[in-house]
Formats: structure tokens, sequence, C-alpha cells
């Protein structure tokens, strides 16, 4: 049976990791690959790097950073946060990506995510949206959240289907670092319209949870960022609490 | 022992040349025939689409050479895919070693493409030797091959179907043994050992 996946998210910003760098057992605070395998270890079923950086000096150290995560992690991971073409997809894809997620310049070029698909396969492109609700409405934002566009999230995840992509990394800005649970109506709604694998994320406080997004929710992945690092909980805590719940997972 | 990883426009080729390294062996990555040809060990890798790969063989004179091989070879996704007789992704002629067709996953109740760690059973052969019943793979693909005689493992999304397949020194695995955690790495390292 597939089993829904708990993935832990590292903002990366000059190579290092940008939160998560309070993890005092680990001799290099900060280190994304340690920080990584620490996870794999955990029972991670994947990971996402997000770069966060903006220069393009630093985009080259985000490659040779992905060339080391490859080496030594053997669970797949994605790799977000500036991507505008298709070079920079095959880049980070010969670095060893497993998956690219796209976000602003999908919105503002969308047949870019043609290219991609066409070029690379539905299966390694993952569009995030980030969404906040205003007016009962679900809107799409961008430029890391802080532009409201006039698309509904729905619309615009309909659109990206259609044009191929494998995956939807929806993440409810009103519940981002609130650790007050996800957003449940959305997810299931975007679950039950789309056609494919929805991640959820934003809001992760506790076990219930995942359990919540998983069995109400319906989301087939969920990311976990500060609840993890904050190592108030771990990934096998977690895990246990949900196959004792009768959520299949690994 | 020279493993090479056959060339061609694929993402994940970097992911298989990085497993083989923590195994202790050092791949070559090549589309020469002659090359390919003297290899002990051979892997066709892929994530990809069926007609360009199979458009990318053609064009190096791999579609007649590969099914002609007598040395141990593993196709992995796709590479699994393009070893049948015919896929449904865009109607392509494959190269023929299994006599079977791919199809697409229904996408009517499920989420296509499956994507995460999915079990296998009813393991046959050395590919999965000193292995429990029920280990996770993972998996992410639009397309299946179905059950046959060729069949050396299952799996089960909307219908059971082919996780591997064996017929003589041609194995393959729809699941991704190079991003599968320590479970992967073993299968990896049975087909090294063969």
């Amino acid at each position: 049976m597939l089993t829904k996946r708990i993935i832990p998210c590292l903002d990366i910003k000059d190579g290092k990791t940008v939160k998560g760098i309070r993890f005092q057992h680990l001799k290099e605070a900060g280190d994304p690959v340690k920080l990584a395998m620490f996870y794999a270890k955990e029972g991670a079923d994947e990971l996402i790097f997000l770069d966060i950086s903006a220069t393009q000096e630093n985009r080259k150290t985000l490659i040779s950073l992905v060339h080391k995560i490859a080496r030594y992690l053997y669970i797949p991971f994605t790799i977000g946060g500036g991507v505008t073409s298709l070079d920079d997809v095959e880049r980070l894809l010969n670095a060893g990506a497993d998956k690219i997620s796209v976000n602003t310049e999908a919105f503002k070029r969308p047949q870019l995510l043609n290219e991609l698909v066409e070029r690379f396969g539905s299966q390694c492109i993952v569009l995030a949206i980030d969404i906040q609700i205003h007016k009962n409405e679900w809107w799409v934002y961008i430029n890391g959240g802080r532009i409201k566009t006039s698309y509904k999230a729905l619309d615009w995840a309909k659109e990206a289907v259609e044009r191929g992509i494998g995956e939807i990394l929806l993440t409810s800005m009103n519940n981002d670092g609130t650790k007050k649970g996800f957003s449940i109506g959305i997810t299931r709604t975007f679950s039950e319209k789309l056609s494919i694998p929805i991640i959820a994320s934003g809001g992760a406080g506790n076990m219930e949870d995942f359990y919540e997004v998983f069995k109400v929710g319906k989301a087939d992945a969920a990311l976990a960022a500060s609840i993890l690092h904050s190592e108030v909980i771990s990934i096998r805590q977690i895990k246990n609490y949900l196959s004792s719940n009768k959520i299949s997972i690994r | 022992m020279t493993v090479v990883i056959i060339k061609y426009p694929a993402g994940n080729v970097q992911s298989v040349i990085l497993a083989l390294k923590r195994l202790g062996v050092h791949p070559l990555l090549s589309d020469q025939k002659e090359v390919i040809k003297s290899a002990d060990k051979i892997i066709l890798p892929g994530v990809g689409e069926a007609k360009s790969a199979m458009r990318y063989l053609r064009k190096k004179g791999l579609h007649e050479i590969l099914p002609s091989l007598k040395q141990p070879i593993l196709g992995i996704c796709l590479g699994m895919q393009l070893l049948c007789n015919f896929s449904e992704e865009n109607d392509t002629i494959c190269l023929g070693v299994f006599d079977i067709n791919v199809k697409k996953f229904n996408t009517f109740i499920y989420k296509v493409p499956q994507i995460g760690w999915n079990t296998l059973f009813n393991l046959k052969g050395k590919l999965f030797e000193e292995m429990g019943e029920n280990p996770f793979q993972y998996f992410v693909h639009s397309y299946y091959v179905p059950n046959s005689l060729y069949t050396i493992a299952c799996s089960r999304y909307t219908c059971i179907f082919s996780a591997a397949l064996q017929k003589y020194n041609f194995y393959a695995t729809q699941f991704h043994p190079e991003k599968s955690s320590f479970e992967g790495q073993k299968i990896l390292k049975n087909f090294i050992k063969l």
C-alpha cells in the first residue's frame, strides 16, 4: 500500500540551514547535509530544501550543496527557491536533485511548466503554491508571499495540472508558523478536485495535526519544519502515532 | 569489474552513479556500443519520457545491442518500461525484451503519478536475496507493467502490478532502488553480485 509521506523542509541561505540551527547534538549547527542525514535516519520519506538566497553567487553555492547532499542522502529530495529557467532545473538535476519546485516564475509565465514537463518529465516538477484566505476565498500569493494575485488557488492549480506538473506543494500562509494545525479544508478541496498528489504545508504543531491532515484533509504528504527543527517532536514519534491510528506510513 | 550506466537524457542518472559509489563501485557512464558490450554489468536508468528515450537509443544504435546482451542488465523505472514491447506513453515501440505492454494507471480514483513508498510482495530470485518479505521501495511513475510470467516482485496501486521483472540476464525494477534507503542499496548490491 502506498504510504503517506512526512517531508522535513530545510530553509537554505548561503549554503547553510537557517531554520533548524538549534540542533545541539549535531557537531556543525547549520550544516544541511548533517541535518538531512539525521532526518533520513529518523524516517523522513523525502526532504525539501528551499533556497532563500537572493544573488547569483549564492546559486553556485547551492549547486555545490546539492552535489554534496546527493552524495550522502539515500532518499529522494526536492530543491526549490529562485528557479526561473530550464537551465536552472537542468543544473540542479545534474547535481543530483530528484525533483524541482517552482513557484513565482511559473505563475508569471505558465508556459514554463509545459517546457519543464516536456524536457524533464512530470515526475520531477513540483508546483509550490502559497495561498492566503481573503473574504472567504483562497488566493494565490507570489514573490515569497509578498504579492497577492487575482488568481483563486484552485483555478491556478487546475491550470498547472493541465500543463502536466507532477505534484503540488500547498502552503497556507494563514497557518504557516502558527503551530495551530494545517489548513484542512483547502487541502481536502485540492486533494479531491485534483488528480495529482498534494503535499500539505504550514501549521504543524503536534502529532494530531498530521493525523488530521491525512485523515480529514486527504493530503498525500505533509511538510514539517519548525515542529521538527525545534526538536519538540521527532519524525519517529509522529510516525508511531500515525501508525497506531491506522494511517499507513513507512 | 566494470559497471556501465547507459547514458541517455534521463534525470536520475546522477542518483544511480552516486548510489553505486556508496557501495564502492565506480561506474562508467556511456552510450557507446563497444563500451556497453564489454561491460560486466549494465544499468539502464531513467526518469523521463518513453518516446524521446527510445529515439535517443535508436540514434545511438543501442536498440539493437541492448536486447542481445548476455551479461546482467538492470532497467530502472523508465528503463524497465523501455525493456518491454510497447508503451502507452506516446504510443512508443520499445526494446521488446519482455513480451508485455506498458499501460497507464487509471486516473479515475487514484492520484497519478504514484509518488512515494510502497511495499513489495511475492519476491522471487537473487535480486531480493536476504531481504524481508515486504520491503518498502520508492516509486514515481504514471505507467506500469501488468503482472506476467516475468514478474519477480509485485506491488499494489490501482491494481496489482509488476514491481520487478526478470528474463534470463535481464532484470528490471519499477521502483528506484537508488533512492530507497538501505533496502534499495541491498537490491543494487544483489545486482552487482550476480
